[in-house]
């Protein structure tokens, strides 16, 4: 490599310059630098391809071969007309404020769902890792219900919570919190016992330990919890919304169902599609962001 | 990167020694009383103050046990252990208290690789309220700067390269002014090369500071090229099979090696650990 990348900066120059202040710049450099590698590499020309294959395959079984099952299907060329219309056919495109509204809907719920998910989820976890005791009051009560999934919770949900909002944002709530908790508690039991030890001979309380050892340590399982609590959210959130509910994505695409409007069934799953990928992204950059020391260890590891 | 090992060996005297350690017919049973596995057998041997004590035998022949014991990860079944006329285990406390008065150096290295360099180092004196931030830093700083450690303060352990991890992790041990070190096997994942560095830094590191040292290895050399004193235990259940006094003057260097002198403590002693690797193997092949 001819250049000097921010990597071997680090490495060379890093002791007189990276003085504790500057850390926030070093780690925009190494965005950027992550970044150009990938605009370098072959990954994105091939994710390319593969959307291309795919729009592609869609294009040719349903509009052009007119295969047996997919004749009913819209094809991609009406679900995008119909997406970008000023005038939707169906009543639904981008230009139309009750799309944002279904959004919007979204979102807050698994905005609410999430919070409280990990809120509650991240301190279980982390007790039932660092409690033994702890952990068999807890822990068989939690693999009991974990399996049993939320649409199963939806008659229940509707007799415990009033109105409509409340039982949707707890099935939501259900999935992402046994993520997180479980994550949490495997990422606590994969702390190596010489930190812990370590800590002790340095002469840190209990409450340290917990707090310098266990909760830094467990940061990277506790963030793949999330990334796939996110996910489970928008997976139950849907569930919920065809069930009860005047708005939302869920919602949009079951009553389009009922009403045969299947380009807006395909708009309602796309835009899912794009929102829960943001959303994972979004959790997936905080969790860069708060473990410096592995997204260095990761980019330093990447440069070789 | 602006690591060099400072090469004067600049012996400081230092009036008072502390940190002898006096393993008193230690016992340790795995288990229950009756079925359970005896790793340590009426062990009795002294670690004088002030001075590098090396304790070698073969892979899992129990000298860890007796580490975790000291450190106060483990309790013992019997015996007593004792830090300069202090009771750490014994009669009616069978597991000691860890503490900042002996530091592990653990083998695979335990720094904290979600804090920076000098987090890990400033930790001890931060934790135990022993010194403000401030002090700790300015502490940190300058013995980092006496171990040629100066420039990756800032820097996390998981940038710095494996050698080096090493002599951070030993000067966060040394920033509590620790009685003793315990060291496990530290430098076991390292290349030989790499190594001869680190002996002769830890010498180095000695010198300046006089800390007592207990040092667990299964590599003889090493440990006759280190210690004042080397205890060879047999294997499983471990108990002194011979102790030397190693009358190579200190301050030591690489030299050493080729003297003759060091040539035949090699051979005074490497049968007795080869028969005890031996027993090892084959008590290894029994259990499978």
């Amino acid at each position: 490599m001819t250049e000097t990348s921010p990597v071997q900066v680090l490495r060379a120059e890093a002791p007189q310059t990276v003085a504790m202040e500057s850390r926030p710049g070093i780690s925009l450099a190494l965005t950027k630098h992550r970044l150009v590698l990938w605009l370098k590499s072959p990954r994105p020309y091939l994710m390319l391809i593969g959307f291309a294959g795919f729009l592609g395959f869609w294009y040719l079984s349903v509009e052009v071969w007119k295969l047996p099952r997919f004749s009913e299907m819209p094809g991609p060329t009406e679900v995008l007309r119909e997406w970008f219309s000023r005038d939707p056919t169906y009543g639904l495109s981008i230009f139309v404020p009750e799309y944002y509204m279904h959004i919007w809907v979204s979102t807050q719920r698994i905005a609410i769902a999430f919070f409280l998910a990990t809120v509650i989820g991240v301190p279980l976890g982390l007790f039932l890792g660092w409690s033994e005791r702890f952990k068999q009051f807890v822990f068989p009560v939690f693999e009991l219900l974990r399996p049993v999934p939320p649409l199963a919770w939806v008659p229940l949900a509707i007799v415990m919570f009033k109105g409509s909002e409340t039982p949707v944002i707890f099935l939501t709530f259900l999935a992402s919190f046994y993520a997180t908790a479980l994550n949490t508690m495997l990422g606590v039991e994969s702390i190596d016992v010489s930190y812990v030890r370590a800590a002790d001979c340095l002469g840190a309380t209990r409450w340290q330990v917990f707090r310098h050892v266990i909760v830094p340590g467990a940061m990277p399982f506790i963030f793949t919890g999330l990334q796939i609590s996110v996910g489970v959210a928008w997976f139950s959130l849907v569930a919920g919304e065809m069930v009860s509910g005047q708005y939302g994505l869920g919602y949009l695409i079951n009553t389009s169902y009922t009403m045969v409007r299947y380009p807006t069934i395909i708009i309602g799953m796309a835009t899912l599609g794009l929102v829960g990928y943001v959303s994972s992204a979004a959790v997936r950059l905080v969790g860069d962001y708060l473990m410096q020391w592995r997204t260095r260890e990761l980019a330093l590891g990447g440069d070789r | 990167m602006t690591v060099q090992p400072t090469l004067s060996l600049s012996p400081v005297a230092q009036p008072v020694r502390k940190g002898g350690v006096r393993i008193n017919d230690v016992v340790k049973i795995y288990g229950a009383q009756e079925t359970g596995i005896l790793a340590v057998d009426h062990c009795t041997f002294e670690v004088p103050a002030g001075e590098i004590t090396v304790v070698v035998g073969p892979s899992g022949c129990g000298k860890t046990t007796l580490l975790n014991a000291l450190a106060g990860f483990h309790s013992i079944t019997s015996g007593s252990i004792y830090l300069d006329d202090e009771m750490l285990c014994g009669q009616g406390k069978l597991k000691a208290q860890p503490g900042p008065d002996r530091i592990v150096v653990f083998q695979n290295g335990a720094l904290f690789p979600w804090k920076t360099n000098i987090e890990n180092i400033t930790f001890g004196p931060i934790m135990q309220s022993a010194m403000t931030r401030a002090e700790a830093y300015e502490k940190a700083r300058d013995m980092m700067a006496d171990a040629g450690l100066r420039g990756i303060e800032h820097n996390y352990p998981g940038e710095i390269s494996s050698g080096v991890r090493r002599r951070v992790e030993i000067v966060r041990a040394l920033m509590n002014n620790p009685k003793i070190l315990l060291l496990d096997e530290p430098y076991r994942a390292l290349d030989s090369l790499t190594k001869s560095v680190m002996h002769e830094a830890l010498l180095e590191i000695f010198y300046k500071n006089r800390v007592s040292i207990f040092f667990i290895t299964h590599d003889l050399e090493e440990a006759i090229f280190l210690g004042h004193r080397v205890v060879i235990m047999t294997t499983r259940p471990c108990r002194p099979k011979k102790i030397l006094d190693i009358n190579i003057p200190h301050p030591r260097d690489y030299s050493v090696l080729t003297t003759k002198r060091f040539r035949e403590f090699m051979e005074e002693t490497v049968a007795a650990v080869h028969e005890e690797a031996i027993k090892a193997f084959a008590a290894g092949e029994k259990e499978r």
